[in-house]
């Protein structure tokens, strides 16, 4: 069991907040910027009135009989026209004598040639204050004519308010859609990481390869280590079952030249107890050989079951062919054999592997039955293609049934029977490799019932 | 010092108490506990008495009282005392702008106007009113009546020993609504100073209001008013026999009357559903016969170009150097005599 992976924060949640964080800062400063600028705009165009009109005021004043006449145009105020109405002041002075309009527009020193702008308050309301003034020169007269227009800003806020929601609409629908497309961007960066953890997730438990597919170039790194660990360990794998094989096949060879040594000493040996003894050795050699034998074939298959070597075959056939094989054994303890089923069951598989799993449980039951008995293979071609192997022996022990496919593992009324404890492992191993499954069970009537489907 | 100060605000109640109404007149419908709504108006009771007691009608539990007076002093009253009236009427536009635009208007966001016909939600139009001639019909039997300033012009002149001292217009010293008619004849046409140059040569007599040259055009004293208003004139059924109204076709001067519920009013309610009635009844579409003074014409669609448009720029002539300026050459050309 792994440990639990210890987890820190979620690489989709920082991207996802980042992003939206950034977008929601982006959009509340081009709200503002906006805001701003458009407010600028706006002052300007007030601005721009208020001057024309303090210049049209201002050109109409004359001096006549040394008196200062200011027949202003009707358009001086017209032209302050608002949708909103606005309220307009204004105040005519020559130097510091209120010549005519408002006494309560605060009064603002003007420089010659040049409109001024200023924000004060009439009588409580806001306005927008623009001031000039002009130097008047007559026979005798030599005077300053000042001319304040002033204006509230209603209308100026009107359409403020009106720009300022505008642009918080826009700046909200700016921000929705980069909180789309964030979600989008991460689920773009995050996609090749999910596909990796995906494809290593689906393998095989025997699958070390190297990951193939393309990655982005940042997750190289990781995959490269991942890949040389996978190596490393397929490797190291690989190695412990070369080992075992070899191994097996050093062990066998002497064991081989032991037991014929063992048999000719045998025939030689009148004792009894000494027999006995040479039986005993006999049959821990044959033990030993058996193992080694099926240590073997598991390493086979362990190695065949990455890389299936599958052909089009009729398990019938390949029934058949075993059973021929083995009739001379079964006839010994006088055993039948027999094959049931469909007649033809083709499948696509590793005959190899296939004929050694059905050896390994065609083997176990002559082991395990009773002599003068059958055994009874059926073969059938649906729902699955499945081979049963059942025999008359004692069944396996309920206790055991769910150990017994794991290595070296032996029932617990097998005692005195020559096995290894991996002939069901092979099995089970091939079982599996081609997609299927191995199924113990006990038939009622007595006798163990091997079900392989494939 | 508190009897001094006492004594001065008794004098100056008795004085604003004392102030010379052209009509004054108390509406009630008997009502107990009334509530009281001092109406300020130019308009003369005669015309706006079917509007005062339809209001009446719908709102039993008030009782207004109608202060007539000139469109010019109606402004001094009303500044001089602003707080002592709740609805101001008058036919002077400059003088009833400046007074909104002097935040002397109570804003009313919630009355539905059409936009050329209000002012800053706080001024409302409810009639459109032309300036129009008014001839003796005697005089001019069996001649071509005029129909413009040029035509009134060569008839003036045609015959100038006839209409010597008998041609009336309005005095623009005295009436604001004159000044008005005056100063927006002046922004249209040069003609306007042509025909006071030559009724002033006419020893032209000058007025104070429209209804004494009404009466003097129909007895003969008069046998040319200028700058009439028509409504007055066609509100005289009895003189119709006596008087000729004609719209002159150059350049008709219009105005609106206007109506707003003063700032500080202490009864705003009242205040506010009489302008909704006043509004109500002369909205073009009202359909409602009887009532005296014409409606606002095009309250729903299309604005007669010549109307004295309600913007900011009519306060231009109430500057005191422009006015003293305009009304120097309106002397100089009305006022000929010795």
């Amino acid at each position: 069991m792994a440990d639990a992976v210890q987890i820190s924060g979620s690489l989709r949640s920082r991207l996802t907040a980042t992003l939206i964080g950034g977008a929601a800062v982006l959009a509340v400063l081009l709200y503002l910027i906006a805001r701003t600028y458009a407010a600028q705009i706006a002052q300007q165009g007030q601005d721009n009135v208020l001057g024309a009109s303090v210049t049209s005021i201002l050109d109409a004043a004359v001096v006549r009989d040394g008196q200062v006449e200011v027949d202003f145009p009707y358009a001086a105020f017209s032209m302050l026209s608002t949708p909103a109405d606005d309220r307009i002041f204004y105040a005519i002075y020559q130097d510091d004598t209120l010549l005519s309009g408002y006494d309560t527009l605060p009064k603002a020193a003007a420089t010659p040639g040049d409109v001024s702008f200023d924000t004060g308050s009439v009588s409580g309301a806001p306005v927008r204050i623009a001031t000039a003034s002009r130097r008047m020169i007559g026979a005798e007269l030599r005077t300053d004519i000042t001319v304040s227009v002033a204006q509230t800003q209603d209308s100026l806020s009107g359409t403020l308010t009106e720009i300022g929601r505008n642009v918080a609409l826009f700046g909200a629908g700016f921000f929705l859609l980069a909180v789309a497309l964030s979600f989008w961007a991460t689920s773009a960066t995050i996609g090749p990481l999910q596909r990796l953890t995906r494809s290593v997730m689906q393998r095989g438990p025997q699958d070390l390869s190297p990951v193939s597919r393309p990655v982005p170039s940042e997750m190289v790194p990781l995959v490269s280590s991942l890949n040389s660990l996978m190596g490393r360990l397929d490797h190291s794998l690989r190695q412990s079952e070369d080992f075992i094989a070899e191994a097996a096949h050093r062990v066998r060879t002497p064991l081989t030249t032991v037991r014929s040594y063992a048999e000719t000493t045998l025939q030689r040996v009148d004792k009894e107890e000494n027999r006995q003894a040479l039986r005993s050795m006999v049959r821990a050699i044959d033990e030993s050989s058996r193992a080694a034998g099926q240590l073997l074939d598991h390493a086979m298959i362990t190695f065949r079951a990455d890389h299936l070597d599958r052909q089009p075959l009729d398990l019938v056939d390949l029934v058949q062919d075993l059973v021929q094989g083995l009739t001379p054994v079964a006839d010994m303890k006088d055993i039948t054999l027999r094959v049931h089923g469909d007649a033809v069951v083709p499948y696509a598989g590793d005959a190899i592997l296939l004929q050694n799993a059905v050896r390994n449980l065609i083997d176990n039951a002559l082991k395990y039955s009773p002599g003068d008995g059958a055994i009874d293979i059926t073969v059938k071609a649906g729902p699955t293609p499945t081979i049963d192997v059942r025999d008359e022996g004692p069944g396996f022990p309920q206790a055991d049934m769910a150990r017994l496919p794991t290595r070296f593992a032996r029932g617990s009324n097998a005692a005195g029977i020559i096995g290894s404890g991996l002939g069901l492992t092979i099995a089970q191993d091939v079982a599996v490799a081609h997609g299927g499954r191995l199924v113990l069970g006990n038939d009622p009537k007595g006798g163990a019932c091997v079900s392989l489907s494939l | 010092m508190r009897f001094i100060v006492s004594l001065i605000l008794a004098v100056w109640a008795v004085t604003a108490a004392a102030q010379d109404w052209e009509e004054r007149q108390v509406f009630a419908s008997g009502a107990a506990q009334a509530t009281p709504l001092r109406v300020l108006s130019s308009t003369d009771i005669a015309l706006f008495e079917p509007v005062l007691q339809s209001f009446l009608a719908r709102y039993p539990g008030v009782e207004v009282e109608y202060l007539v007076t000139s469109t010019a002093s109606l402004d001094t009253y009303f500044r001089a005392d602003p707080d002592g009236y709740d609805v101001v009427i008058s036919s002077a536009m400059d003088l009833q702008l400046k007074l909104a635009n002097d935040g002397f208007a109570l804003r009313l966001e919630d009355v539905s106007h059409p936009p050329r016909a209000q002012w800053r939600q706080s001024l409302f139009a409810f009639t459109t009113e032309a300036a129009a001639f008014v001839l003796n019909r005697a005089a001019f039997a069996g001649q071509e009546l005029p129909t413009t300033r040029q035509g009134l012009i060569r008839v003036l002149r045609a015959a100038p020993e006839t209409f010597r001292g008998r041609v009336g217009t309005y005095d623009i010293r005295a009436s604001g609504l004159g000044y008005l008619f005056a100063t927006q004849d002046a922004r249209a046409s040069e003609t306007f100073w042509r025909l006071t140059e030559v009724m002033g040569a006419l020893e032209a007599r000058l007025y104070c209001c429209s209804g004494e040259m009404i009466e003097d055009v129909a007895a003969g004293r008069l046998l040319v008013a200028y700058n009439v208003l028509g409504s007055y004139a066609a509100a005289r059924g009895d003189l119709g026999g006596q008087i000729e109204i004609i719209q002159p076709v150059d350049f008709p001067t219009t105005m609106m009357r206007t109506v707003f519920v003063a700032e500080r009013t202490k009864v705003p309610g009242p205040a506010v559903d009489f302008l909704r009635h006043v509004l109500a009844l002369q909205s073009a579409d009202a359909g409602e016969e009887g009532y005296a003074l014409p409606p606002l014409a095009g309250a729903t669609g299309e604005a007669l170009p010549s109307t004295i448009a309600l913007e900011p720029a009519l306060i231009t002539y109430l500057d005191q150097l422009k006015r003293k300026t305009f009304i120097r050459e309106w002397e100089s050309a009305i006022i000929q005599g010795p």
